[in-house]
């Protein structure tokens, strides 16, 4: 089976789609794997839950290399409309467009219209861009944190997401003749609607468990010592019990990870921890409580665990 | 039991009105075309097993399936035995049963007024209370409006609960980052102007124009309903109630621990609505650990209703127990979190209150305004507070004649 038969289709059964993407380096638990399967194969939108930084995002950029489609991203934030979701007019060109056609002597009033708003002039954004057909197969379309734009975008993604298409007044309604592999996000700042999940798969991304960190972190970070690699899984899964703002994710314990092997650090110490906790905890808050003390007695469970894992 | 037993009695149809109406309580959409055809169900299946019994009102009154587990454990009290019944229904209906000794007699009237009000039953047939009715006419309307809902019996509070439904509601603005049409705006639509020249083949260029839009800003309300609050929090339901039909209102309620409830207030119905709540927190007129929800909502809760920058009002008497030092801190954080933190305290109904309660004087400094919302008055003043331009706290509190 070579990786040039295998591109482009998608997979068969749930244990291919975990071999998918790990494929990649992205290491998924059975939950995910069954989720990700059943979106592909039903053609429904997948909306993944879940705190910062568990690897949200990431499933879409995996699946998108998996599957040699393109990633089409559309990040959402307060105040996000349709010009900068789906397309926009060029007024530029559109203005020399009607000045030429007067210096022409054109006096044709709907031939101008026809001209100036006709393909040549569109501007496409995210969501058109994953409607329209493309050589590779049907793109991946990452709209990405939907938490952050208001509900009014969110009734009009309901369109997009359910029929695969969207209205532009002056051309017409634009249907997708293949559907986008189609994955929404949300860390949950608000409550997605229900008549939106209702359209979606949906699944919760938590923390990994400690062996399943320590997969992505041998994924993602070969090179670091084993011994370090173990410590710190081990340290961040002690951290994640403790009473914080915000627990670390997986792109924290990445970070950290390879904070730590840049160091040249083997092994970890309280002195370490101190100096590079920013790494891992982003309320002052939290950094704050986390003193010394508290550093050692992680550490010594870190070690505990570790010893005990291997 | 089996439901035979039910049939035996000839009063299986009664019982399924009965349970309907307990599910329509909870939340459930059940109607009385629902009922019939309940009852109807029933008899075509067949009194049966109390599985099929089980299925064939599940198929009837269940149309989304997180109501699926509220039918189960009505399901389960309900057909149980009936002196069930009514424990259900005080379980679901608008009241937090106050459990204090000293006011017994009054609550026992307010609990019964509220609970059997318009519902039929025996007990309310034997016991008219047409005097209390007799008290509340035109010539009462200023002290109605000054009383304090402590001191109100039922039939002012339901009139009370009344005219706060038709508060005039607050009018501020705030501006989003969504751009309208709007001719005064300060950008330029170019797409809509376009099309506006093409319409007159491009002789006449109007130039269009977009602005922000401004909505008001959502309110988090953050309802203390511990022992000490009991007789406020249910007239500041329902002053969120109707707040929340014209903006986003998430509420929470806390006493012992943090319950939101915003859903369950979202219902049309306000009734409805407050029976929904009540059954939802389970801590009523319990003790309060004011830090600890308040903690509670900084880390679960904070993120996703802060986002956009809300009014959060906190209604609490700020009577802590354990005051420890975790407590400006969790204030330090709600604080920053909104646009304007308001703390309204029934306690300044008191003339010469003095913040020297210890949780008091370390929440006081947090926020930005401390108002009274003991009667209707005050809550008028607040809607009026809302309205206006943020101001500083203030005490004693602004006095409007």
């Amino acid at each position: 089976m070579t990786a040039d038969a295998t591109r482009g289709a998608l997979p068969g059964s749930i244990d291919d789609t975990g071999r998918l993407l790990a494929g990649q380096g992205y290491v998924a638990d059975r939950a995910l794997s069954t989720v990700v399967f059943l979106a592909l194969r039903m053609g429904r939108p997948l909306l993944l839950e879940g705190e910062a930084g568990v690897g949200k995002t990431e499933v879409a950029k995996t699946l998108a290399a998996a599957l040699g489609r393109r990633l089409i991203r559309l990040q959402c934030y307060e105040g996000l409309d349709l010009s900068a979701a789906v397309y926009e007019w060029n007024h530029a060109a559109q203005m020399i467009a009607i000045r030429l056609a007067e210096a022409a002597g054109e006096s044709e009033k709907g031939a101008i219209a026809a001209d100036i708003f006709s393909d040549r002039y569109l501007l496409r954004r995210p969501l058109l861009e994953a409607l329209e057909p493309h050589a590779e197969g049907p793109p991946v379309l990452l709209v990405d944190e939907l938490d952050r734009t208001d509900e009014a975008f969110e009734a009009f993604l309901l369109e997009v997401l359910s029929d695969h298409q969207v209205t532009i007044p002056e051309l017409g309604t634009i249907k997708a003749a293949a559907p986008p592999i189609v994955i929404l996000t949300s860390n949950r700042t608000r409550e997605i609607h229900d008549a939106l999940k209702r359209r979606c798969l949906y699944h919760w991304v938590d923390y990994p468990d400690a062996a399943r960190e320590m997969e992505i972190l041998r994924a993602r970070l070969p090179d670091a010592p084993a011994r370090l690699s173990a410590e710190v899984v081990a340290f961040v899964q002690a951290l994640r019990k403790e009473d914080l703002f915000k627990v670390p994710g997986v792109a924290e314990t990445l970070d950290w990870a390879s904070a730590l092997v840049e160091l040249n650090a083997v092994s970890l110490d309280p002195g370490l921890v101190g100096d590079t906790l920013g790494v891992l905890l982003k309320y002052q808050d939290d950094i704050a409580r986390t003193d010394a003390p508290r550093i050692e007695r992680l550490i010594e469970e870190a070690r505990q665990a570790s010893r005990a894992a291997e | 039991m089996t439901t035979a037993t039910a049939a035996e009695d000839g009063r299986l149809a009664e019982n399924i009105a009965w349970f309907g109406r307990a599910l329509r309580a909870a939340g459930l959409k059940v109607g009385p075309g629902r009922i019939l055809d309940a009852v109807a169900a029933v008899e075509m299946a067949g009194v049966g097993a109390r599985e099929d019994f089980y299925w064939t009102l599940h198929a009837l009154f269940v149309s989304r399936h997180e109501d699926s587990v509220v039918f189960d454990q009505a399901f389960r009290l309900f057909w149980r035995r009936r002196a069930h019944q009514e424990r259900l229904i005080a379980m679901l209906s608008p009241v937090a049963v106050p459990q204090r000794e000293q006011k017994r007699e009054s609550v026992l009237r307010r609990v019964e007024e509220a609970l059997f009000a318009g519902v039929g039953t025996e007990r309310q047939v034997e016991k008219p209370r047409v005097e209390v009715e007799a008290r509340l006419s035109a010539s009462v309307e200023d002290v109605l409006r000054t009383k304090d809902f402590a001191q109100m019996s039922a039939a002012e509070l339901a009139e009370a609960r009344r005219r706060i439904a038709h508060l005039r509601m607050p009018d501020d603005r705030a501006r989003t980052r969504r751009l309208v049409p709007d001719p005064k705006g300060r950008r330029l639509d170019l797409r809509a102007s376009l099309r506006a020249a093409v319409a007159t083949g491009g002789d006449l260029v109007l130039l269009k124009r977009r602005g922000e839009r401004e909505k008001p800003p959502p309110v988090v309300a953050l309802v203390d309903i511990s022992g000490s609050m009991a007789d406020y929090s249910r007239p500041i339901l329902s002053f969120l109630h109707a707040l929340a039909a014209r903006r986003k209102v998430s509420v929470f309620l806390f006493g012992t621990r943090l319950t939101n409830v915003t859903r369950q207030l979202a219902r049309r119905d306000p009734d409805a609505a407050l029976a929904a709540v009540s059954a939802s927190a389970r801590d009523w007129a319990g003790g309060t650990r004011i830090a600890a929800s308040l903690r509670a909502f900084n880390v679960e809760w904070s993120r996703r209703v802060t986002a956009q920058n809300p009014v959060v009002l906190l209604f609490t008497d700020g009577l802590e127990r354990e005051v420890d030092d975790t407590l400006p801190g969790e204030m330090a954080r709600l604080k920053r979190s909104c646009r304007r933190l308001v703390w309204l305290n029934p306690l300044l109904r008191y003339e010469g209150f003095e913040p020297k309660a210890q949780g008091v004087a370390a929440m006081l400094p947090q926020v930005d305004e401390m108002r009274p919302v003991h009667d209707l008055k005050s809550l008028e003043s607040l809607v009026a507070a809302l309205s206006g331009p943020i101001s500083r706290w203030s005490l004693p509190p602004p006095v409007r004649k």
